[in-house]
């Protein structure tokens, strides 16, 4: 009974995992720019929705719909305005994103985001029972829901052509260039759909809780563990990390205590650079960001 | 019919040119050149506490103090090593609750907390962030951004080490006075000495370690040793500040780990101007008051100091010390290409 429950909630925690770092990942594989603006576009995502259903009284699923377009505006525009600015210059494309981001939470923060007031609605209320265990339906349509951005991303990246060449940057961004690439237009799109990705994990996920501005530094910290994990700008890395990260804080969080959850994503990410610091399959990389 | 266009021609002054050699000492007026600036910097922050109007002013002065310590150690870090660290606020929390603790539950007085405070956190800081230093790019950054945020759920989880109440009732330093003028001989000390440091043969080693590592490897230097030299640095100010810190306010507690700590060495550093190791105590200098006067935007504050943090970097990333520098010691003129 414990196992299926340990079994059961450690999948569906890892692929809330990989929801919430497959953004960050194609923006980091892509761009080079670690989006640290990543949490703070997931609350906002939740935010706005709330404030679209509740305050302007749309329709939810128009809603979802909106929000998830704004926030893919926002990534857009962080791109075009700001890093552009400063390519190529490490330090300042860390605190670029890095102050964006500090700058949407803290002011969700100063709007008072907290508390049960601003909850999303869950898109279909029911409890399922797998094996014995319960499950509601929202964890369900997580599960789905993170399947089918696996499955849509990989067909993206394999058979279109846009797709193709953020591969193309990703892998060999010199090579990329000589075939004719423009760079700063794939790093664009890498950001806007990176951060309409977090938009669709924000939805996806917000509705089991509620919209509060801690879980945007969560979200940050959990998806750079997995990212670092499975080897930064690697997306079957950042897969695989996520199930071994989920599966060992939903162990941790059933044996030990449900609080050590960051700690474990945190010891994950120690244990990792210590050992195989390209990650668990970084592998091309390896040469390139070891000293 | 074709545009002609302008552009500012620079030329060094020649006061500027003489005092850069050993010519400097020939004459007053070179030697003065060199001297009022730096002069003019250590009289006015070793005035600051008797020209202050209350006991509030004589508090902030004492905060500018840790600020300007981040600043300088995130300049110095980033700009001359290459390790950008938005932890400013790990440092801050291990110092001040080694000092704090051990003030607590071992009855040590300040005079010793500190100095152990600091160095042992300063330890325990390179440590942490030791796996981190073989590798380039952003690992230092991403892990010093989340260790903080890590130690403050789980202090605030696990109840250790005061929980969310911190440890209340530390000892305080003796009077005002010896606080003001310990950080503050303290950012004069670290700010001399690393301007020392950098221009030493240890900090041709360090911007080689940021610009070409391999050429250090080369020399058979380990490159690790030197990052983690240059943390232990950081930290060692880092962890100074907090544990300062703990005994000003007799309290420690989670709002040491707080985002205000990470974020405003970067603003102070981007705004006073980078590179130049003063530029960030200038930048508290001109931030800290201006922050005082914000205070009751509560929250706000840290999203105002955010936005001012894009706009130098995006607008304006030569920063005040820079820019003040160009016009101390050249000419300016327009000329038609």
């Amino acid at each position: 009974m414990n196992i299926m429950n340990i079994l059961i909630y450690g999948f569906v925690n890892s692929l809330l995992l990989v929801l919430m770092a497959l953004g960050f990942a194609l923006a980091y594989s892509v761009s080079r720019v670690p989006n640290f603006t990543h949490g703070a576009l997931y609350v906002l995502a939740g935010y706005l929705t709330w404030i679209f259903v509740n305050r302007l009284g749309l329709n939810y699923g128009l809603s979802i719909i909106l929000s998830i377009a704004v926030i893919t505006g926002i990534g857009w525009l962080v791109y075009q305005v700001a890093v552009i600015r400063v390519r190529g210059m490490p330090v300042s494309e860390i605190i670029v994103t890095f102050a964006i981001g500090i700058a949407i939470l803290e002011f969700l923060r100063w709007l008072g985001l907290r508390g049960a007031t601003y909850v999303l609605p869950v898109f279909y209320m029911k409890t399922i029972n797998i094996f014995g265990v319960p499950v509601d339906s929202q964890r369900i349509a997580a599960v789905i829901i993170a399947a089918l951005i696996v499955l849509a991303l990989w067909l993206f990246t394999h058979c279109t052509k846009m797709g193709l060449s953020l591969r193309g940057i990703a892998q060999n961004e010199r090579a990329a260039l000589m075939l004719g690439i423009d760079s700063d237009r794939a790093a664009t799109l890498a950001l806007s759909l990176g951060s309409a990705l977090v938009a669709v994990a924000g939805i996806t996920i917000i509705p089991m809780g509620n919209v509060n501005v801690p879980a945007g530094y969560d979200v940050l910290v959990f998806a750079i563990a997995v990212c670092i994990c499975g080897g930064l700008g690697s997306w079957t890395g950042t897969i695989l990390a996520a199930f071994v990260i989920g599966f060992a804080q939903t162990i941790v969080a059933y044996l030990i205590a449900p609080h050590l959850v960051m700690v474990v994503a945190l010891a994950a990410v120690i244990l990792i650079l210590i050992f195989k610091p390209s990650g668990l399959f970084g592998r091309q990389k390896e040469l390139e960001e070891r000293v | 019919m074709e545009k002609t266009s302008r552009r500012k021609e620079r030329l060094d002054r020649g006061v500027k040119v003489r005092s850069d050699t050993v010519y400097a000492v020939s004459s007053w007026k070179e030697m003065l050149f060199l001297l009022a600036p730096r002069g003019i910097l250590i009289i006015g922050l070793l005035c600051a506490p008797l020209l202050v109007p209350n006991l509030y002013w004589q508090r902030v002065i004492c905060i500018l103090g840790v600020y300007a310590l981040l600043a300088i150690g995130f300049d110095f870090l980033a700009n001359f090593v290459g390790l950008v660290s938005l932890g400013g606020a790990l440092f801050i929390g291990v110092g001040g609750y080694i000092s704090g603790a051990l003030n607590h539950y071992f009855g040590l007085p300040p005079f010793l907390t500190i100095p152990i405070g600091s160095i042992g956190g300063a330890f325990i800081c390179t440590l942490i962030l030791l796996p981190t230093l073989p590798l380039r790019g952003v690992y230092f950054a991403i892990v010093s951004f989340t260790l903080p945020l890590v130690a403050d759920r789980t202090i605030c989880a696990t109840n250790v080490l005061g929980g969310t109440d911190g440890i209340p009732g530390l000892s305080m330093l003796a009077n005002t006075w010896v606080n003001q003028y310990s950080i503050l001989g303290m950012v004069l000390l670290s700010l001399f000495g690393l301007r020392r440091i950098v221009n030493e043969d240890i900090g041709v080693v360090f911007r080689g370690v940021k610009d070409n590592d391999q050429a250090i490897r080369a020399s058979g230097l380990s490159v690790i040793y030197y990052k983690a030299v240059a943390v232990f640095i950081a930290a060692l100010m880092g962890c100074f500040g907090g544990a300062f810190l703990a005994h000003l306010y007799g309290w420690v507690g989670v709002s040491l780990l707080s985002m205000d700590f990470s974020v405003f060495p970067l603003v102070a550093t981007v705004v006073g101007g980078p590179v130049t190791l003063a530029g960030p105590l200038l930048g508290c200098i001109i931030l800290v008051p201006i922050s005082e006067m914000l205070r009751a935007f509560g929250e706000l504050r840290i999203v105002i100091y955010s936005l001012i943090l894009v706009f130098f970097v995006l607008f304006w990333s030569e920063g005040v010390l820079n820019w003040a520098r160009r016009k101390y010691e050249q000419f300016e003129h327009w000329v038609e290409v």
